[in-house]
């Protein structure tokens, strides 16, 4: 089932004297639970890809319609809301709020979404288990390492029950073993929750576990291949 | 969450918290301990003018308040004081003769205002007995005792004991002299007052101006409480609307005016405190929306709308400066409360204080009013340095605010 449609979409940067085409007639499009990747240099445009995608960006031409919805036509405040229901956000510097506790920042988007206790302290149990860190609930962050934080973030992301996960540079802070332990936490998660992760990246070994590699130069696919 | 979130947020950055709290609990204790203190004052000063020199209300001949002659006097003086006696609001009456005079002592003279009362009645009105500080209350002396002042008893050089002359007109026009013996001594907060008020027996003050026995000039009146001032007065206007009736605040209009303008006063002066504080708010508020632009920028990317980006600022802002504002209250009553016992003496300008009637030694005066309104205006200066930051923060787009390295 499609739940991604991107249409010759193009994002043109006119902030300097020239113009700068971030991304350049990209026609793409996901299923549902996809783990797929988009690599490219520095500078190819994956992260914009990934901004336009998740509606943090306006784009400049063509069309991304996720599930029916056409992003690029929706109001500010619509968008939000789109986000709130749709998409969750993995980032590489993790972002948790410093102020609140492991299970805090994971039911923090349920409480926004306004569901209710009951439900969110259920969620929020599940996917801490699910990550491994159901013993650090009452943690707050800066008591957790690098490799706790982004599990946290990815149960965050999760929370919500998203359509799709953004996962930007999510491994690019980590060690090695840590990564390969994230890793296997975010295909375990797909698997059971058939929610589809786009990443993007440009570690081997995130590379290495995609079942599908979207490569990107210079604002344009350039390659899209998918593995078994 | 949101609340609690907020709460948290103030407790980040702990020492710049701390150091905005206390400016504005400093700011606070100001104002509020300066309000305790002027009330403390105001009411002093309104406890002096009622109990000590002009009562609730007063009644005259409506000619006497234009020209305080001694024919304009009000006949039938004791049959106006009985019926006012009945009204139930009333706690005591005093009947009083008025004449203007000059006092001669061997060494000089002043001009003044010479009451007769009857002393007994007087002790039930005010409470200059109690202001003696030499002598006695018009006893002791069994001929034309007089009560003088002590700013007057320095003016004229005098002690107790000592003779004084006092000249006023009689009811036929004609001037008239009495030889009298200083009494006593009194000394109120006023020493305006006290300079110019002398109590001599009625019945001295008849003998020498031959004035009538059922007349009188001033009739003064106590009220068992402050609050029943306005409906004594309508009743009063309405039983002798022959008489000139009049409440405290027009006998001493300098009183009330210092009572009605004291809370807007306080108002002002609490306004530009906050005022002041408000934009040291405003910079803290800024400095920790700057030190959170990724993470501002991350809850708009997971889907936290502006409404919510907004109250999350101003309710960060409400929580610093309300913590502030507590404490500064807290502050103010404390130290209110530890010189409503001792006071604050004032007495090295107490000269300034005594001609202006106020007591030079300040008790300070808590009411939970002044509470509430500082805790109001706290709430709307918070708010209103809250409208900047939270705009800053709302103005930030997700995507270039998760790309800034912090």
């Amino acid at each position: 089932m499609k739940i991604i449609d991107i249409k010759n979409l193009e994002k043109i940067y006119n902030d300097s004297e020239v113009k700068v085409h971030a991304v350049n007639g990209v026609n793409l499009s996901f299923e549902k639970g996809e783990f797929a990747a988009i690599v490219g240099p520095s500078g190819s445009g994956k992260t914009t890809l990934l901004n336009l995608l998740g509606g943090l960006d306006k784009p400049s031409g063509g069309e991304i319609i996720i599930d029916n919805t056409s992003v690029g036509t929706l109001k500010s405040s619509r968008l939000i809301d789109f986000r709130l229901h749709n998409i969750g956000f993995v980032f590489q510097a993790y972002n948790l709020i410093p102020v609140l506790t492991v299970k805090e920042n994971v039911e923090f988007i349920m409480l926004l979404q306004g569901k209710s206790k009951k439900e969110r302290d259920a969620r929020t149990k599940e996917l801490l288990e699910a990550v491994g860190l159901i013993d650090r609930i009452d943690s707050r962050p800066a008591k957790l390492s690098g490799g706790q934080q982004q599990r946290v973030a990815v149960a965050r992301a999760l929370a919500s029950k998203p359509k799709f996960i953004l996962a930007d540079e999510p491994t690019a802070n980590l060690d090695s073993k840590t990564t390969e332990n994230l890793l296997e936490i975010m295909e375990k998660l797909n698997r059971e929750e058939q929610v589809t992760f786009i990443f993007s990246t440009h570690d081997a070994r995130v590379v290495k576990k995609a079942k599908r590699v979207i490569t990107i130069e210079d604002g344009k696919i350039i390659s899209d291949e998918r593995r078994n | 969450m949101i609340w609690s979130v907020s709460w948290r947020n103030v407790w980040r950055s702990k020492v710049r918290s701390a150091v905005i709290i206390i400016a504005i609990a400093l700011g606070i204790f100001a104002g509020v301990f300066t309000w305790a203190f002027y009330y403390g004052m105001v009411d002093q000063r309104l406890e002096t003018a009622i109990k000590t020199e002009v009562s609730h209300i007063q009644l005259h001949n409506p000619k006497y308040m234009v020209n305080p002659d001694m024919i304009n006097f009000i006949p039938n003086i004791q049959e106006v004081k009985t019926k006012i006696e009945q009204l139930p609001s009333v706690s005591a009456v005093s009947c009083r003769t008025v004449q203007n005079a000059l006092i001669t002592s061997a060494e000089t003279g002043s001009g003044l205002r010479i009451v007769g009362i009857n002393p007994e009645e007087e002790q039930k009105i005010t409470d200059i007995y109690t202001k003696v500080i030499d002598g006695t209350y018009l006893t002791g002396i069994k001929r034309n005792p007089i009560l003088i002042g002590e700013k007057l008893a320095e003016k004229l050089n005098v002690k107790v004991r000592s003779k004084v002359v006092v000249i006023m007109q009689q009811m036929d026009g004609t001037m008239t002299k009495g030889s009298f013996r200083i009494a006593g001594i009194y000394k109120t907060t006023n020493s305006m007052y006290d300079e110019m008020n002398a109590f001599i027996r009625v019945e001295d003050l008849r003998n020498l101006t031959h004035f009538e026995a059922s007349a009188g000039h001033e009739i003064a009146i106590l009220l068992k409480n402050n609050q029943d001032v306005e409906s004594t007065l309508a009743d009063l206007k309405t039983e002798f609307p022959d008489l000139d009736v009049k409440s405290w605040r027009e006998i001493s209009p300098e009183v009330s005016l210092v009572e009605e303008t004291m809370d807007i006063s306080m108002y002002f002066i609490l306004i530009i405190i906050l005022f002041a504080l408000g934009f040291g708010i405003i910079n803290t508020m800024l400095m920790a929306i700057l030190e959170r632009v990724k993470e501002l920028g991350m809850l708009m990317a997971v889907g936290m709308n502006r409404r919510r980006v907004f109250s999350m600022i101003v309710l960060e802002t409400v929580f610093l400066t309300l913590t502030g504002g507590v404490l500064g209250i807290l502050l103010g009553y404390a130290a209110a409360l530890i010189f409503m016992r001792t006071g604050i003496d004032l007495s090295a300008f107490s000269e300034a204080y005594e001609r202006m009637g106020y007591d030079p030694v300040i008790y300070p005066v808590l009411k939970l009013n002044i509470a509430v309104k500082v805790t109001i205006l706290v709430i709307i200066t918070g708010l209103l340095a809250a409208i900047y930051p939270a705009v800053k923060a709302l103005h930030l787009k997700p995507a270039e605010a998760l790309r800034i390295d912090m």
